[in-house]
Parts: C-alpha cells; sequence; structure tokens
C-alpha cells in the first residue's frame, strides 16, 4: 500500500512537472512579455524598458530563464507578480481560499443532487418521471457553463432580485454585520455561482448515477436480497446503490478538472475573486509567474482528486482494498 | 411417498408466467400444476430454458417486467393464496417462510458487504433482532451449515470465501429464519463435484433438523436421484412427466425423460457414446401446435402434431403428458425420427 502511494506520489510530481514546463513555454514562446503590458506607451523611452526587462531577467535566453524558474519552483518560490506588485504566494493565498470554497460546495451540491437524480430515476425506470428528469439534465449537461452562469445571473440576480449579483460578500454592509450576520451574507453571494457549478456536474453525474444503478440492479446479489425479504426501497439504497457508487467515484476525480475549467467562467461572470479570476487577469496582463503557478496549483488539485476518488474506492469496494 | 391423507405445504395450480414484448407473448411457465407436501423434497428437473427457474421465481413474486404471472394461476402456501397477497405481506414471507438459493454462490452474494452482515440482515429485515442479536445468529448458523471459524468468517467478504463455503454462507442465509420451503434453485451446478456431494448432504442434514419442504431445481437428473422422493420434469412450459423418484428412473413414460436418462453417464455403462436428444428447446414465443416434444420425438405420429396431449394417468403418482399412454403399441416402432429431428434442428 505504502508503494502504491509512494508511486502515485511520483507520478503526480512528474505530471506537475510536465504541466508546469509546457506552460512555461507556451507562455514565453507567445508574443508580448509582462514589461510590455505594463510599460507598453510610446512614452516609455525604450532604454527604461530595456533596464526592466535586463532586472527581470527577460533579456536572458530561454533556457537560462527555464532553469532559474524550475530552481525557484522547488524551492516553493512562484516568483514575483508584476501587476499585483506582490509576491505570487500572496496574491494566490487570497484567491484560493475562495476558489477552494466555491468548488467544495459546488462538489457536495453536484454530488448530492447527482446521485439523489440518479436514484430517483432509477427507481421510476421507464415512467413519465424518469423521462422528464432525464430531459431536463440533458439540457443543462449540453448548456455551456458561462452561457448557464449569464442566464441564472440574469434571471435571479436582475430580473427577480432574489440573489446578489456579484462578488463574496456585501461591499458596503459587511464591515457593519455580526458573526452570523457575515456567513449569512457570504452563504447568500455563494448560491448562484455554486448552483451554476453544481447543476452543469450534477446533470452528468445523474446520468452516469442512473445506468449505474440500473446496471447493478440485473446482478444475482440484488435477486437474493429481494428473496430475502428486503423491501424495494432498501434493496435500491443499500444493496443496488453501494455498488453502483463506484463509478460514480471515477466521476468525481474527473469532475475536478470540470469545476476548474468552470469556474474560470463562473468567477469572471459573477466576479468571484478566486483563481478563475486571477487567471483570466494575468493572461491579459502577460503575468507569467502568476499564470505558471495557476496551472500548477490546477494541476497538483487535478491530481489531488484523482487521489482522493482512489481512496474513495477502497472505502466503498473491500476488494480493492485488499490489492 | 406422501399420504393423500395429509395437506400439502404448497399447491401450485395452472400457473402460466408470460413475458409480453411488443406483440409477441413469451410463454415461459405455462400451465403448470404440482403440490409440495410437507417435509418432502421435490425435483425438478429440465434443460435450461423449459421454464423451471421461472416457475421458481413466481412462487415468490420475484418476476419483474416484462414478465407477468397471467390471471387464473393460482399459489397456495400454508394455506394462504400467495398471488393475493400485498407487497408486504409477500415480502414478510420471503426469506422467512419460503427461501431461496441459487446457483451462482459467487455472483449471488453482494461483493461490498461481510457475510455475516449478509445473513444477519434477514433476522433483521423479519425479526424484532437488536444488531448485536442478529450478528450472533448469523455467527450461529454459518456454524450450522459447516462454516470453519465461523465469527472470524461472518467479518469476512463474499471474494474472501470459496465457492463451496459462499454456497454455505447463502443456504446460512436462507435458513435464518426456519422456513417452511426451500428453493433450491441449481444449488451445486457451479460446484466441484466433491463439493456438490457435501452441499446436497448438508441440505439433507437440515431438512432433516429444521423439518422443512424443499422444491429442488436441476438440469442434473444425478442429483435428483441423490435427494428428491418425486420427481417433476418439465418441457417447453410445462409439466411433462411427474412420478415418484424410483419409478421415474425405473420406467419413464414420457420419451423427452427417456431422452434424459439416456443422456446421462450411469456406473457399469458400456456404451461408446451418450445418446443426445436432437435438436433444441423451441423458442417460449413459438411453442410448437400438438405436442411441444414432436418434433424432437422417435415416435412422434399424425396425432402428435396435431392434437396437446393431456396428462394421462400412468401409475400411482406417476403423469405422463404423452399421447403413448392412449396407443402404447407405436412405442416399438419410432420412425421418422432422425429425418424429422435433422429437418427442425437445421
Amino acid at each position: 500500500m505504502l508503494r502504491l502511494l509512494l508511486r502515485r506520489a511520483a507520478h503526480g510530481i512528474l505530471i506537475v512537472w510536465l504541466v508546469a514546463t509546457a506552460t512555461f513555454f507556451l507562455l514565453h514562446l507567445a508574443p508580448g512579455d509582462p514589461i510590455a503590458a505594463s510599460l507598453d506607451s510610446p512614452l516609455t523611452p525604450p532604454a527604461v524598458r530595456a533596464h526592466y526587462r535586463h532586472v527581470y531577467g527577460l533579456d536572458q535566453p530561454l533556457s537560462v530563464q527555464y532553469g532559474r524558474w524550475l530552481a525557484m519552483m522547488t524551492h516553493g518560490d512562484f516568483g514575483f507578480s508584476f501587476p499585483h506588485r506582490r509576491p505570487v504566494s500572496a496574491v494566490i493565498a487570497s484567491a484560493l481560499p475562495n476558489t477552494l470554497l466555491l468548488m467544495g460546495v459546488a462538489l457536495v451540491l453536484a454530488f448530492a443532487a447527482g446521485i439523489a437524480l440518479g436514484l430517483i430515476q432509477a427507481r421510476h425506470r421507464g415512467r413519465p418521471l424518469d423521462w422528464s428528469l432525464a430531459l431536463g439534465s440533458l439540457f443543462f449537461y449540453s448548456m455551456p457553463d458561462f452561457w448557464l452562469a449569464l442566464m441564472l445571473l440574469f434571471l435571479f440576480a436582475f430580473v427577480w432580485r432574489l440573489f446578489p449579483v456579484t462578488g463574496m460578500f456585501d461591499p458596503v454592509m459587511y464591515p457593519y454585520y455580526g458573526f452570523w450576520q457575515r456567513i449569512g451574507d457570504r452563504l447568500w453571494h455563494l448560491v448562484l455561482p455554486a448552483c451554476t457549478l453544481a447543476l452543469l456536474s450534477a446533470a452528468a453525474i445523474a446520468r452516469f448515477q442512473r445506468a449505474a444503478l440500473l446496471d447493478v440492479s440485473g446482478e444475482d446479489f440484488v435477486l437474493t436480497a429481494r428473496a430475502k425479504g428486503v423491501s424495494e426501497r432498501r434493496v435500491l439504497t443499500h444493496h443496488i446503490l453501494r455498488n453502483a457508487l463506484l463509478p460514480v467515484i471515477t466521476l468525481f476525480g474527473l469532475a475536478l478538472p470540470v469545476l476548474l475549467g468552470g469556474s474560470v467562467f463562473v468567477e469572471k461572470v459573477f466576479s468571484w475573486p478566486g483563481m478563475g479570476l486571477l487567471t483570466v487577469e494575468a493572461i491579459g496582463t502577460r503575468d507569467y509567474p502568476l499564470l505558471t503557478a495557476a496551472v500548477v496549483i490546477a494541476s497538483v488539485l487535478v491530481i489531488a482528486g484523482s487521489f482522493i476518488a482512489d481512496a474513495l474506492y477502497a472505502v466503498v469496494d473491500p476488494r480493492v482494498r485488499l490489492e | 411417498m406422501t399420504s393423500p391423507a395429509s395437506a400439502p405445504l404448497l399447491t401450485v395450480r395452472d400457473l402460466s408466467t408470460w413475458f409480453h414484448a411488443g406483440r409477441s407473448v413469451a410463454r415461459a411457465v405455462d400451465g403448470v400444476s404440482f403440490d409440495v407436501m410437507p417435509h418432502e423434497t421435490v425435483g425438478l428437473v429440465g434443460e435450461s430454458g423449459c421454464g423451471k427457474s421461472v416457475t421458481s421465481l413466481s412462487i415468490l413474486r420475484l418476476i419483474e417486467r416484462p414478465g407477468r404471472i397471467e390471471p387464473g394461476s393460482r399459489i397456495e402456501f400454508e394455506g394462504r393464496d400467495l398471488l393475493s397477497l400485498d407487497d408486504r405481506a409477500i415480502r414478510a414471507i420471503r426469506g422467512n417462510r419460503i427461501s431461496m438459493i441459487f446457483q451462482e454462490p459467487m455472483t449471488s452474494l453482494n461483493p461490498v458487504f461481510t457475510v455475516g452482515d449478509q445473513v444477519a440482515e434477514v433476522a433483521r429485515v423479519h425479526g424484532t433482532d437488536s444488531r448485536r442479536e442478529a450478528w450472533d445468529r448469523a455467527v450461529e448458523m454459518l456454524q450450522q451449515v459447516g462454516v470453519p471459524a465461523p465469527a472470524e468468517r461472518a467479518r469476512e467478504y463474499p471474494h474472501q470465501l470459496s465457492g463451496g463455503l459462499r454456497q454455505r454462507a447463502m443456504i446460512a442465509m436462507a435458513l435464518m429464519m426456519h422456513p417452511a420451503l426451500l428453493i433450491a434453485d441449481e444449488p451445486t451446478t457451479a460446484l466441484d463435484v466433491t463439493i456438490q456431494a457435501q452441499i446436497l448432504e448438508l441440505l439433507a442434514e437440515l431438512q432433516e433438523r429444521v423439518g422443512m419442504s424443499i422444491l429442488l431445481i436441476t438440469h442434473d437428473l444425478g442429483v435428483i436421484a441423490e435427494s428428491a422422493s418425486r420427481v417433476l420434469v418439465m418441457y417447453a412450459g410445462q409439466i411433462v412427466e411427474e412420478a415418484p423418484v424410483r419409478t421415474l428412473f425405473a420406467a419413464a413414460h414420457h420419451p423427452y425423460t427417456e431422452g434424459l436418462l439416456n443422456a446421462m453417464p450411469r456406473m457399469g455403462d458400456r456404451r461408446e457414446r451418450l445418446t443426445v436428444i436432437p435438436g433444441t428447446v423451441p423458442s417460449p414465443t413459438e411453442w410448437p401446435a400438438g405436442c411441444r416434444f414432436h418434433d424432437r420425438c422417435a415416435y412422434a405420429w399424425d396425432r402428435c402434431r396435431a392434437e396437446a396431449p393431456p396428462l394421462y394417468q400412468i401409475g400411482t403418482g406417476h403423469v405422463s403428458r404423452c399421447h403413448l399412454a392412449a396407443e402404447p403399441a407405436r412405442r416399438r416402432s419410432p420412425h421418422g425420427a432422425l429425418a424429422g429431428g435433422a429437418a427442425t434442428s437445421s
């Protein structure tokens, strides 16, 4: 088991390195650089630009830049962000928790709703409730994330004014709120972005869960359970579901990258100060250090997701535990 | 033999279980009637696809859509009409008064729960046992069915047990509530021959102890010879012969039963090859007209193609669904068998 973990960890590090390297070269090969983005004005004398290029080492050959960057990375130093005028680690430290909160809530909502919908559909297989839910989930499944975000924003924040338009908390009143009011305010701001992300994933999870449940319901041990006198409800939620969770756990590993990708658009639409918004801005300002750091963190999250999925497998299926 | 005076434990009358798919109807079980007496073991034999398993599942109403037990069928157990019970009442009988064990001990146990949990669940569903009591009873039951170190085995998962132990666990599960009737659907088919014998012995011993009846479903006449006192032979959704086990082996009447017996190897057999019954079981969506066995039968004549045979009384407790009972002389002159068989099975 320990050897397996070590091997997985080694794989993970290798993948992070490959992703980071690819990002590094991709960014540096693209036209423009941070100096150009921030000092790009006819009034800036070329000598000033050259001076800053030299100070930040941007006039060095790419191979030298790569070597330095790699050495810094291995020491956990992500460099300095020009546009933010702060160390990259400080910028990320203020944005990452917001994204983790949004994704965590979205993930829990998505799986709770997806599994519940799958159960309802399997229970009512072939009947109107089943196919109307199937139609509904197909509708959300095929919807682009930014469009869904805009539509929810338009309907629930603009037309009906049930939820706030943007941000994580009320910009004016927040400092005057008490503890519980602050929590309530944050949750209220969380509803729309989290639901946007959750709806997209929940639709896919529901489709998966329904198929897995129906698949397992044909197994011999289901007949055994019925022949024992177990009620239909318990057969479904106990005997069938436990087995049908396995394919959905695989989906958990796959859901993280999707959520992360989706959060880029959703954070942009809802002005949620997280990693997604940060990444979008960093692309605009050619903020190399921040961008590569964001990509590295995203890849670490994705790898951690598949790690967690593997661990969950072992929890649900005793046959995996022993191998 | 059972005395005609005692009331049957289970009475099945005109049981028809059909599967409806669009406009075609598969008549998997088509008018089956039989009794099971208290404490007796009845064998139900036939090839795959003859309707034996559907018959057994119908008794516990475990048939799923598109299958349906047709109106006019009757199943009585301990004086109650099983087909008119509501869901809750039939569930109270399943695993409690009537239990089932299945062919594949590998796939019949749930892979993600411990063996002990699965055995104990029966007591939790049917009794008022606490979790602790149910578990203790499960361990005790595993001990009774000959599982060594039952307390440790109970904490293991099905994949950690051998096939024989898994089937013992299934039996423990089935006997937890001391049922009056055990339906064993091919209980030994998936097991090694030596394990087969052990399991059959165990069933006989437990039957003695618990005092239950067994409906033993198998395609293996050897298993029947060892365990059953009375045999039902099924073909194409119908019972074609019923006889006490000795009578069946000594003087089978129906040509299909004859064929099954000839296809079975026996001690001191000098034959080079076993005889096979030509052709295959017809499709349940289109049973042949007349006698359903006629196109595979060595004796078939015009009457067999035109007229469905009733169950003829052959002797005491011995019936056969074959026109030879009316015209016994024809048994001496089989004709056209191979030609007829080859033509229809091509």
